[in-house]
């Protein structure tokens, strides 16, 4: 079992006749059952084209209605990038996964509001992230497929390298993955580290999870009051949250990693969830041997 | 990126928003001219003499001075422009003085406090308001959190009138100005909004004698990520205010901020550089920067990376933690081997490489004759960076 994605997924690429797309797509594509799971790229200009055997369409509507495609995977350049988002929620598909990296903030806020007034159903994952992947399935997005191992523990995280870190670490240990799921450095952004360990909490296929934070916000504190309110000793999580040396007021990076008003501390985040039943450790070539601990 | 003061004012008066008048100047002689223009009109018979640059807490480093005649303006702007202004902000080294903002007095009869920032749990605008103006808000939100009032706005309609007078009243407004304070208010979001800015405040907002709702101060930075349709905003930007190191860095398209300590690192990923800094930490040192060379490097873009991180000369030493995913370790090890022969490298390299072609990447950096020591993963080299930087 897997969270979110699985070797039955269908996807259309937005974007996938630019540089970043075709690449990714070809990558993704070559992974596992990728050949089944990409089926469709996305372009008004380009209708009637092909990339790697991909058939392009001119809209996402009509990409759902010609081969059934249910997730969309996007790498539109930031500008366009919420407006792409919002074409796959009007095509009501399940799953978008925005890669794109420097969407302004403001077109992510407009764009939230339209979903929560539409109550779309769609799941937004980043953007600014580095995909999904349910290892030996599917992979959607920029990460490295061959450090991934199938098996039982869940990664969530908010940056990229960060998570090929966890789940290379784990792989080491020879403990399998269930499902990575980057949800991305944004300020404003679909799925939450609350929602993602809801799902793992929920997958007969996910026995443990890591989680990895960031400095900034307070997503990481509120999943982990969700953990020890719902879900105590029903799967333990790990947890790790960079940024303990990073000054306040400066952005490290990620646009949401930025430590503002006195809040979004390291060190705040990790009181949080040791308190709350999640153990942590500050030393992140450990974060395996942390999770195999509490197995 | 942060604008000065004047700067927010001129933004906050285009959306309607009441200042003091006043004009910038970058000598004396122009602070004495502006001063003697505005002096005309002055109600209140004193001008104020203000220190811009773009860290907070001026007026309590002595950049913020009242002068009482021409010749006090002449006094106090030879007194602060050049001086090193150190407030809470700007670290102890302080920030050079280069502009001034000089205004006509004000007859404040009571400090108010508004301020926008997009709000990550509810994902909408949030206005703060409270009567605790002229203090760090920080401290009012910390001790007194009842006194900050809030509204999340609907960006589909804006500030409503009802919302803006609302806040209004709670922050003490008398009825007579209340709709005076929804322009301003309005006005202050319409700002926010359209200049896609990341915050406004101001900081204080003063009711005057005569019933008057005027902005005193104004902050504002903007969210880097939509400066490409702003290119009015991209040209209030002042170099000066900023590192040096920062900005030659964004040149390359390098994400480098300086930090105090004596180990370079250089990363690929901002979470993984966090993670390696905080890996240098727990092992007893302290990182000299962040560095994240992003997805796409080059060996251009390393070498860059090298020679921005040895022209600081605190650094002892330079961490490199590559996890190779698209990028290969093979084309970082190139970089980083060309790189240290370029810059003639004199201090210790610790070199961590995990994933794609990570043999290939490690065999290069052996076969370069270079005295790179090797580590396995990150506590590893950790370890090794602070040894050698300390001698042991």
């Amino acid at each position: 079992m897997s969270i979110l994605i699985n070797k039955d997924t269908r996807v259309v690429t937005q974007g996938i006749t630019g540089k970043t797309g075709q690449f990714h797509t070809k990558m993704s594509k070559e992974y596992a059952h990728g050949a089944n799971c990409y089926v469709a790229g996305v372009n008004p200009k380009k209708a009637g084209e092909s990339y790697e055997g991909i058939p392009i369409f001119a809209s996402v509507k009509e990409a759902k209605k010609q081969t059934g495609v249910n997730t969309s995977v996007i790498y539109v350049p930031p500008p366009f990038a919420a407006a792409a988002i919002w074409e796959a929620v009007e095509a009501e598909l399940d799953l978008v996964i925005c890669i794109t990296e420097g969407i302004p903030v403001r077109d992510m806020v407009e764009l939230k509001d339209k979903m929560r007034k539409a109550a779309s159903k769609t799941v937004l994952c980043g953007p600014n992230c580095p995909g999904i992947i349910t290892p030996d399935e599917i992979k959607i997005g920029i990460m490295p497929g061959h450090i991934h191992m199938k098996g039982r523990i869940g990664v969530v995280s908010r940056s990229g390298t960060l998570t090929y870190e966890a789940v290379g670490q784990l792989s080491d240990l020879r403990l399998g993955q269930s499902t990575a799921v980057g949800i991305g450095g944004d300020p404003v952004n679909g799925l939450k580290h609350k929602d993602v360990l809801e799902l793992f909490m929920n997958d007969p296929g996910t026995d443990a999870v890591i989680m990895i934070g960031e400095i900034g916000g307070s997503d990481e504190e509120a999943a982990a009051e969700w953990y020890a309110k719902e879900c105590k000793n029903k799967k333990p999580i790990v947890g790790f949250i960079a940024g303990v040396t990073a000054p306040a007021g400066k952005r490290m990076g990620h646009a949401g990693a930025i430590i503002s008003g006195g809040k979004g501390t390291a060190q705040e985040k990790l009181a949080v969830m040791e308190a709350c039943g999640i153990r942590t450790t500050k030393n992140p070539a450990e974060m395996g041997k942390l999770l195999k601990s509490v197995l | 990126m942060k604008i000065h003061e004047y700067q927010g004012k001129e933004i906050l008066r285009k959306f309607g928003v009441a200042t003091p008048r006043g004009k910038a100047c970058f000598s004396v002689d122009e602070a004495v001219k502006a001063a003697e223009e505005l002096g005309a009109q002055l109600a209140t018979k004193v001008w104020v003499v203000k220190a811009q640059i773009h860290a907070g807490g001026r007026g309590k480093g002595g950049g913020v001075k009242v002068a009482k005649s021409l010749d006090e303006v002449r006094s106090y702007a030879g007194q602060i422009l050049g001086m090193q202004l150190k407030t809470h902000q700007t670290g102890p080294e302080g920030q050079k003085v280069r502009r001034l903002l000089v205004e006509e007095g004000a007859d404040i009869k009571k400090e108010l406090y508004v301020g926008m920032v997009v709000d990550r749990v509810t994902q909408l605008v949030c206005l703060m308001a409270s009567s605790e103006g002229g203090m760090d808000i920080e401290e009012v939100a910390a001790h007194t959190p009842e006194k900050i009032h809030k509204v999340f706005i609907d960006p589909a309609t804006g500030l409503k009138d009802a919302e803006a007078d609302d806040v209004a009243r709670k922050i003490g407004v008398p009825e007579a100005s209340v709709s005076q304070a929804r322009g301003v208010l309005q006005g202050l979001y319409k700002a926010f909004w359209e200049t896609d800015a990341s915050l406004a405040e101001i900081n204080p907002l003063i009711l005057t004698g005569d019933g008057r709702v005027v902005a005193l101060d104004a902050k504002m930075n903007f969210d880097a990520n939509a400066l490409f349709r702003h290119e009015d905003i991209v040209a209030m930007r002042d170099l000066d205010e900023e590192d040096p190191a920062e900005v030659a860095a964004s040149k390359f398209d390098l994400s480098y901020i300086s930090l105090d300590g004596n180990i370079g690192c250089l990363v690929n990923g901002a979470g993984l550089a966090m993670a390696t800094m905080d890996t240098i930490k727990l092992f007893g040192a302290e990182p000299a920067n962040f560095l994240d060379v992003g997805g796409g490097a080059t060996t251009e873009k390393v070498t860059e990376a090298f020679k921005l991180m040895l022209a600081n000369d605190k650094v002892k030493g330079i961490l490199v933690n590559i996890f190779g995913g698209i990028m290969k370790c093979d084309t970082i090890a190139t970089g980083v081997v060309a790189a240290a022969r370029e810059v003639h490298l004199s201090v210790p390299l610790v070199v961590r490489m995990r994933g794609t072609n990570e043999d290939i990447g490690k065999q290069i950096l052996k076969d370069s004759g270079l005295p790179i020591i090797s580590a396995s993963d990150m506590a590893d080299a950790a370890q090794k960076i602070v040894a050698a930087v300390s001698g042991k």
